[in-house]
């Protein structure tokens, strides 16, 4: 052939480079105020999770009679005591842990099964794209927190019987949304390009579609993360999800309830952590989708 | 289907031309699309789309072959069936003369002879792709090193006039309309393809940038020896492009000839309707007339016999019933019309006269 571009010069001149999508999204993203805002809270209460044993003033598991339903400002005792006289500060502390947990492993489980489905679904088409999201269709005939009740219902309380019910209500609307946006993609002239290019499908997948699907799916996923949260705790709530004497909003929510004429400020406590950390989670996944949606 | 032999024999038989043309490149004969349309019960069709109904044409070494017609009547499918992107529900394409998807050339093989650009130059580049990175996926893919892609890629971005060191490292967002299609054309040549197939390639710029990115074209393919189907709706730039012209109507070939011979001398009403869209420079020559009124008809449902009979001024009764052939017009070069006035045994009463024994 004619072909030598080996043997066109090009100058040894350091290529100018565009930053990159993400480094813009940053740049958007780290301009907004209330996201910026949400990101510091979520933070520290990651932050507050991890270290918690350092940070705790007191076992959030020993309790004493003599002190119990102390309400916040007690001296020794900024938040006050639960019913049986533990520590309130120490056990939200230590409740993060569970709760974050509880709230993001799910959707990040469901993130990783349900994009699979649904790129596979939206890229192949066809008739296993129908038997795939019918399939989906199925779990969506449920409301979701019906669903997560009677499959943890079933499988018996507990966490990792509460993560697998959580996770399987959250894969039918990861699935739903990766198959619409492969779907959309995957009849791009770029990804025809890539097909005439005679790479294979999982090549296309990886190079061309994931970048351009990851994005859209993960910020959904962000904004289930609040929902999950939720669940995790209504589960634990109804006894369904972590069991006592473990420290989890919910459940704390669950025990307080009895004290809720007595001490109603600390009854709310759980309740406003779970708040806190869902609005954060809703906010700043709202400053990820404006950032993302970048206008060329 | 008609071989070619058949095809010669047509009208009578006409002695064929001396061949002076180079040899087939691209055979593609009965090629056949359609598309079945979704509705009723489990989505089962209701009928087909009619996208491409039986084409053949051959495109020869070093030539150009221009594609024109109106919307919808099947250029962009044809070029997706030719490029393997979608599967033909029949007829064959023989590349260099080996069947394509055959043993002796896979897909994978062929489609580093044969390469596409397309009209939207935004939509066909990965957004999230350098513009090195687009270039050099192709020849990775056919176990080309990362850096040898890249080196090519830049060397590509310099022919086709784009300074490597500026526009390597961009996102095509950050580029214009014709920088985008001049990455397009590097992109498609990364592959050292023989044949590229150009939908449309140009209809999208605006025509000082269009011009520029035609003569592009044509030095590159003197360059690399290319050889280039050109689909385009704009008569003018096919005519400037192209050694020979096939007019599509309807799914079907209407006429193939040499360009110029077809711009002159159109044997097909079709054509000349078309061609009579052309607006004169000559203010005495205003088009005063429409050339063809309405739309053409559905192809879910074309009509019987000659598709254009229900458009054309001078359809006869033989015109709904038989389909005609594409019959071989007397010259030096192949010329064909699927007309019944153009073949002499069809009986229309406006075919030539049949030529005394």
């Amino acid at each position: 052939m004619l072909f030598a571009p080996a043997d066109v010069k090009v100058p040894a001149v350091p290529i100018e480079r565009s930053p990159g999508y993400w480094s813009t999204v940053w740049r958007r993203f780290s301009r907004d105020p209330v996201a910026m805002a949400a990101l510091a809270v979520i933070v520290l209460l990651i932050l507050v999770a991890i270290f918690a044993p350092y940070l705790a003033p007191a076992d959030p598991y020993r309790g004493m009679t003599l002190r119990r339903l102390r309400p916040p400002g007690t001296e020794g005792y900024p938040l006050g005591t639960d019913e049986l006289g533990r520590d309130m500060l120490s056990r939200l502390m230590y409740g993060a842990r569970l709760s974050l947990f509880m709230g993001v492993t799910p959707v990040f489980l469901a993130l990783f099964i349900g994009a699979a489905i649904g790129i596979t679904a939206g890229y192949v088409g066809g008739w296993v794209n129908t038997i795939l999201m019918r399939t989906m269709d199925v779990f969506f005939a449920f409301p979701s927190v019906l669903l997560a009740i009677a499959l943890s219902g079933a499988l018996g309380a507990g966490i990792v019987n509460g993560l697998i019910s959580l996770t399987v209500v959250f894969i039918p609307p990861i699935a739903r949304v990766a198959e619409s946006v492969t779907t959309s993609i995957r009849t791009r002239d770029y990804v025809e390009a890539a097909r005439a290019s005679g790479a294979s499908a999982l090549l296309i997948i990886r190079k061309h579609v994931l970048g351009n699907v990851l994005g859209p799916i993960f910020v959904y996923a962000m904004s289930l993360i609040a929902v999950s949260m939720i669940l995790a705790s209504g589960l634990s709530f109804l006894g369904l999800g972590v069991k006592p004497p473990e420290p989890e909003w919910g459940l704390m929510l669950n025990t307080l309830r009895t004290a809720m004429y007595t001490q109603p400020l600390l009854c709310a406590l759980p309740g406003v952590m779970i708040f806190i950390t869902s609005i954060s989670f809703n906010l700043l996944t709202d400053g990820l989708r404006s950032a993302m949606d970048i206008k060329a | 289907m008609l071989s070619a032999e058949e095809i010669d024999n047509w009208n009578g038989g006409t002695p064929p031309a001396p061949a002076k043309l180079p040899p087939a490149l691209l055979e593609v004969s009965g090629l056949v699309k359609h598309f079945p349309l979704k509705g009723g019960l489990f989505g089962r069709g209701q009928g087909v789309v009619r996208a491409v109904d039986g084409v053949d044409f051959t495109v020869y070494t070093g030539e150009t072959l221009g594609i024109v017609g109106e919307s919808g009547c099947g250029k962009s499918t044809t070029a997706r069936l030719v490029m393997q992107l979608i599967r033909p529900d029949d007829g064959r394409i023989v590349f260099d003369g080996v069947d394509v998807g055959g043993p002796k050339l896979p897909l994978k093989g062929y489609r580093a002879q044969v390469q596409m650009v397309f009209q939207d130059s935004y939509a066909s580049l990965n957004p999230r792709m350098t513009i090195e990175e687009s270039i050099a996926f192709g020849p990775t893919v056919h176990g080309v090193s990362q850096s040898e892609a890249v080196a090519r890629a830049r060397a590509l971005l310099d022919r086709v006039g784009l300074a490597p060191q500026r526009f390597a490292g961009r996102y095509p967002h950050e580029l214009s309309g014709g920088q985008r299609q001049r990455v397009n054309i590097a992109r498609a040549l990364a592959l050292k393809p023989r044949v590229l197939i150009l939908d449309e390639a140009v209809s999208a710029l605006d025509k000082s940038v269009e011009a520029q990115v035609l003569n592009l074209l044509l030095d590159l393919k003197d360059e690399y020896g290319l050889t280039y189907v050109f689909i385009s709706h704009d008569l003018e730039v096919v005519r400037y492009m192209s050694d020979r012209v096939m007019v599509m109507y309807l799914g079907k070939v209407a006429e193939i000839g040499p360009t110029e011979q077809l711009y002159r001398a159109s044997r097909h009403p079709y054509t000349t309707a078309l061609l009579g869209s052309l607006l004169s420079m000559d203010p005495d020559r205003r088009t005063t007339e429409a050339p063809l009124a309405g739309d053409p008809p559905n192809p879910i449902n074309p009509p019987p016999g000659c598709r254009f009979h229900t458009r054309c001024r001078s359809a006869e009764a033989l015109c709904s019933e038989k389909v005609p052939g594409p019959t071989r017009i007397d010259g030096e070069a192949p010329h064909y019309a699927a007309c019944h006035m153009a073949d002499r045994t069809s009986g229309h009463s406006r075919a030539p006269a049949r030529s005394p024994v």
